[in-house]
């Protein structure tokens, strides 16, 4: 069975590395490279999931397959290859993506021939790919930090494939500074790490910050804090994520967001539950402010979006949040030494990790097609998709519906998960710390409702009622590969929604491994159909049997139609109009309208700007024209970013003048540069 | 896992027959209070059989998403109708959800009543979806904090076990905690079934209604679901709120005689609270939609206080 798992890694990297090669040596022959190398990524994306599949149902004890891809460079640089539980986990859900979205390439792609060079999204997707997977795998600091490293990178370039466009140049750099940043906080904190283990190895830093410092370990979850969140897009290090995402191809968007940002989440769980030991209380405190935190203003900000790639971006932002909800919420349990309570919050924040992404991977495939289909992100100009790209449609419905958290499908599990983490935290403490549990839940509560709110926007201005606009009116349905690939996620979505005990018992393994619980078998109840809270303590949900009894209750409307209304016929006619003429697509609700009063309760934060101008002849009843401008800044940019960046530059005017062009200076500033070192070391 | 069948289909029909007496009665009230002599309390019967033999209209820009939404509104209201204890402690559907699959699946009705609204491209339909969603939006925070408050004390959110703990610990309404959880739920109450001062559920004008605006494109049987489906979720909050905060007169065994007694107890329940909607919606005038958020950040007070005194009173 390991042997099994490792050799499957083992082929996925390899078909990953094919995949980069063959994409750059078929650089001329576009319908080549995209055959070769999507369909080499669906390979080997099938064969990581596979494997991680194999080892998490292999169950608690199965020991994990560890090896060395290549020699060791020196003797603590190892390109070492452990796949654990955690390891399996993201593994799975980077090889699930993984494979939907090669599969959708190999149609979306095509819309690239003749415009840009498929080759080179192939080769790139393949080895940011390749990258993630080593990320999630890597036993060693360095191969971490390499595959890390890589993926900043090709990120990078996938971001700005399209860089004809202004918009996503800048975009592009913005993602370069933010990845690095956080790439220089990781670096920082694994030295930290470094100092007291002496080694690079991951084995030899599990439970590490049991021998450091208390100074010193804060300053390394500090550190990490920093590193990770802005690579996973925590408030308010998250501006990169809605500059970058939209501006990307589709595919890669999806897998952005579904994906990349969640090897912030993954080195969190790795550094907060295996590295850096029993937390302090205000780690945990800190991890759920800052989840509740993102998770309203994400959505919040969302709601004003109506470019559908930026709105969904916006959402992700939200979802970290609610992930960090449940992980924060296990860090205070491991504090207060309630080990169940924390294997629960930890089961809610990983449920949501894998349901994010596929909910998310799935609306930004949809997302791709209606922007394939129309050639336009802005909402504004959609509208009665549904008619012309009906399958689309229905993906993306069922992905908004699952994020919206609603039952019966995978949103709401992981949500009703993170909700009993919640309410049982209230009683593990008699400060009034514990009233942050509640709140928390109430700002769940409004977060879930405003994510209704915002898909109730997102679907019914895309794709009901009338197009707006003449794209939208010749639209047409994607291509056959684009939605099997979405097919995919939303049966994953359907999946993990109606098989919450199977998938928990998943993991077993994982919390074995990081808290030492298992909790599958105390959350379920009647054979898998009911998903309980601890010990049947704290309430019961039956997303299946929901289903079920709904249609179980079916005949209800069925038989009164049959009693009542055999022979009422249905006509088709007009909406009405008020006696007007017809309805023109411009009478139409519009998606700014549509979160009008949402902008209206919260402007204490939005501080919308709005500016009206009018021309006209005798009356200003009667004006001849109208420009009316709206949009929402925010507060972020304003007030911390704009600032900031006219500091640096500011500064670097001033240190500019070191670099005279005189040699003289330069050997002058060496000189002081060695005699400084040389006082410090002696 | 046992369901009780029988138990399920009595709460069905006692569901499916006592929501539309229970609009028409408190309809007949208001128009009582205010002078006038009103429908008769059995109008929403005859409302709905009148529409189920109606032709429909359907809007030739609607989608199948406007066909769906009657049945997801009806059933889902069907569904959390049948995890509320009414006439005994015991909720046929409990095990498959408590409080917050009510709330969920409260939402999955809305959402896809927000989405009918939308689907025939007339502007009163997405002004209603607009106005709907932002105002649940802000209900959702109270409602949790407030159910939230009743959970903690009985350690779940399984209504049953929320309901049987207010039982074993006596009546406590005076309870601070509980007095203010109630009075968060019972405005959360008004803004989630369309009541005034949040709603007009009376008009069809198109500067005041929220709920009735989504509505105005459905005819026929669609529409016949759609009413009933409120009328039901109308009766489910305030079943939620009766046995919630007063679970007296419950029946405690099968026999015919406490089932008997325990429906007579839920009825009463349900016309104390219906008098209190009236009362509250004769004497308020409709709030002006940017003061509904005040309303709610009321209600989400009223559950944050009721929060804190759970430990501050004990």
């Amino acid at each position: 069975m390991n042997f099994t798992s490792a050799m499957l890694l083992v082929a996925s990297l390899c078909g990953y590395a094919l995949g980069t090669g063959g994409g750059l040596l078929f650089l001329r022959r576009e319908r080549l490279a995209n055959g070769f190398c999507f369909g080499m990524a669906a390979i080997s994306a099938l064969s990581g999931l596979v494997a991680a599949l194999l080892f998490l149902a292999g169950g608690v004890g199965n020991p994990a397959p560890h090896f060395e891809l290549l020699p060791p460079l020196l003797s603590s640089i190892h390109f070492a290859v452990r796949l654990d539980a955690l390891s399996a986990f993201f593994l799975l859900l980077v090889s699930l993506l993984g494979l939907a979205i090669s599969i959708y390439s190999l149609g979306y792609a095509k819309g690239f021939f003749g415009r840009k060079n498929v080759g080179v999204l192939g080769a790139f997707f393949n080895l940011l790919v390749l990258a993630t997977t080593l990320v999630v795998v890597a036993d060693n600091v360095w191969l971490f930090l390499m595959g890390w490293e890589l993926m900043a990178l090709t990120a990078y370039c996938l971001v700005s494939f399209e860089h004809e466009e202004p918009e996503t140049r800048r975009a592009g750099v913005l993602y370069f500074i933010m990845s690095h940043l956080d790439a220089g906080c990781i670096i920082l904190g694994f030295s930290l790490l470094f100092q007291a283990s002496g080694d690079f190895s991951f084995a030899s830093l599990h439970d590490i910050g049991a021998q450091m410092a208390p100074g010193k370990r804060d300053a390394a979850f500090v550190l990490f804090m920093l590193g990770f969140g802005i690579k996973a897009g925590i408030v308010p290090f998250h501006i990169w994520l809605p500059a970058a995402h939209p501006v990307a191809p589709s595919n890669v968007s999806a897998f952005m967001s579904g994906v990349l940002i969640k090897t912030g989440i993954y080195g969190f769980i790795r550094v907060g539950f295996d590295f850096l030991g029993t937390p302090p209380l205000w780690w945990g405190v800190t991890v759920l402010t800052v989840g509740t935190v993102s998770a309203v203003l994400g959505v919040l900000y969302a709601l004003m979006e109506h470019d559908l790639k930026r709105l969904l971006a916006y959402h992700s932002i939200e979802n970290i949040g609610i992930i960090l909800m449940g992980l924060g919420a296990a860090l205070m349990f491991l504090t207060t030494g309630h080990p169940l309570l924390a294997t629960l919050g930890l089961i809610a924040g990983l449920y949501h990790t894998i349901n994010h992404a596929s909910f998310k991977g799935l609306l930004f495939l949809g997302a791709g097609a209606v922007l394939h289909a129309t050639g336009t992100r802005n909402m504004e100009e959609m509208g009665g998709l549904i008619k012309r790209m009906p399958q689309t449609a229905f993906f993306f419905l069922v992905g908004a519906v699952a994020i919206s958290a609603l039952p019966p499908l995978n949103g709401f599990v992981s949500e009703w998960l993170t909700y009993q983490a919640l309410l049982g935290g209230f009683g593990t403490t008699d400060s009034l710390m514990r009233l942050i549990f509640p709140l928390s839940g109430a700002m769940l509560a409004l977060t879930g409702a405003l994510a209704a709110a915002c898909f109730v926007k997102a679907f019914g201005i895309t794709f009901l009622a009338q197009p707006r606009s003449e794209h939208a009116a010749h639209a047409h349905e994607a291509a056959f590969p684009m939605r099997l690939g979405m097919g995919l996620l939303a049966a994953a979505c359907v999946a993990l929604g109606l098989f919450p005990t199977q998938f928990i018992r998943l993991l077993d393994p994982l919390t074995q491994q990081l808290t030492g619980q298992q909790l599958s078998g105390q959350l379920s109840a009647a054979n898998g159909l009911v998903l309980t809270s601890l010990a049947g303590k704290g309430g019961t949900v039956s997303t299946p049997g929901l289903a079920l009894m709904a249609l179980c209750l079916l005949p209800i409307p069925f038989g009164l139609w049959l009693a009542f209304a055999r022979k009422t016929r249905v006509r088709r006619g007009p909406t009405w109009d008020c006696g007007q003429r017809g309805l023109t697509p411009r009478m139409e609700y519009t998606a700014t309208g549509f979160s009008k009063p949402i902008r209206m309760v919260f402007k204490a934060l939005f501080q919308p700007h709005r500016e009206v101008q009018r021309e006209y002849d005798f009356s200003p009843y009667f004006a001849t024209t109208i420009r009316f401008d709206s949009h929402v800044e925010e507060v972020f940019e304003r007030q911390i970013y704009r600032p900031g960046r006219i500091l640096i530059l500011r500064a670097s005017r001033r240190i500019r003048r070191l670099q005279a062009g005189s040699i003289h200076a330069y050997l002058l500033y060496i000189f002081v540069t060695l005699l400084l070192l040389l006082m410090f070391a002696t | 896992m046992n369901l009780n069948l029988p138990a399920i289909l009595a709460q069905t029909a006692l569901l499916l027959l006592l929501a539309p007496l229970l609009s028409g009665l408190i309809k007949n009230w208001k128009a009582k209070l205010q002078n006038r002599r009103g429908a008769p309390v059995w109008q929403p019967y005859f409302d709905l059989a009148k529409f189920l033999r109606k032709d429909m209209v359907i809007s030739e820009h609607a989608s199948w998403v406007f066909s769906f939404a009657p049945y997801v509104v009806f059933l889902t209201a069907l569904l959390v109708g049948l995890m509320v204890p009414m006439v005994t402690a015991q909720a046929p559907l409990d095990l498959f959800g408590g409080a917050l699959a009510l709330v969920g699946l409260l939402a999955l009705g809305r959402f896809f009543l927000a989405l009918g609204g939308l689907d025939p491209a007339s502007a009163f339909g997405g002004m209603g979806s607009s106005r709907e969603m932002t105002i649940s939006a802000i209900a959702e925070p109270a409602m949790i904090l407030a159910i939230f408050t009743v959970a903690i004390t009985a350690g779940s959110t399984s209504l049953n076990e929320m309901v049987l703990a207010g039982q074993s610990s006596g009546w406590k309404f005076l309870d601070p905690s509980h007095a203010l959880a109630f009075a968060a739920l019972f405005v959360v109450l008004l803004a989630e079934t369309g009541r005034l001062p949040v709603d007009n559920p009376a008009t069809h004008l198109e500067l005041t209604m929220i709920h009735e605006a989504m509505l105005l494109e459905y005819s026929g049987r669609y529409l016949a679901f759609m009413e009933w489906g409120a009328a039901i979720k109308q009766l489910v909050l305030m079943a939620l709120l009766a046995n919630l905060f007063f679970p007296l007169g419950l029946a405690a065994d099968a026999t015919p005689a406490a089932l008997g007694l325990g429906l007579l107890w839920f009825v009463g329940k349900l016309l104390v609270l219906a008098g209190a909607v009236v009362l509250v919606e004769t004497t308020n005038a409709k709030l002006r939609l940017f003061r509904v958020p005040d309303l709610l950040s009321a209600a989400f007070i009223l559950a944050t206080l009721a929060l804190v005194s759970t430990f501050l009173f004990k």
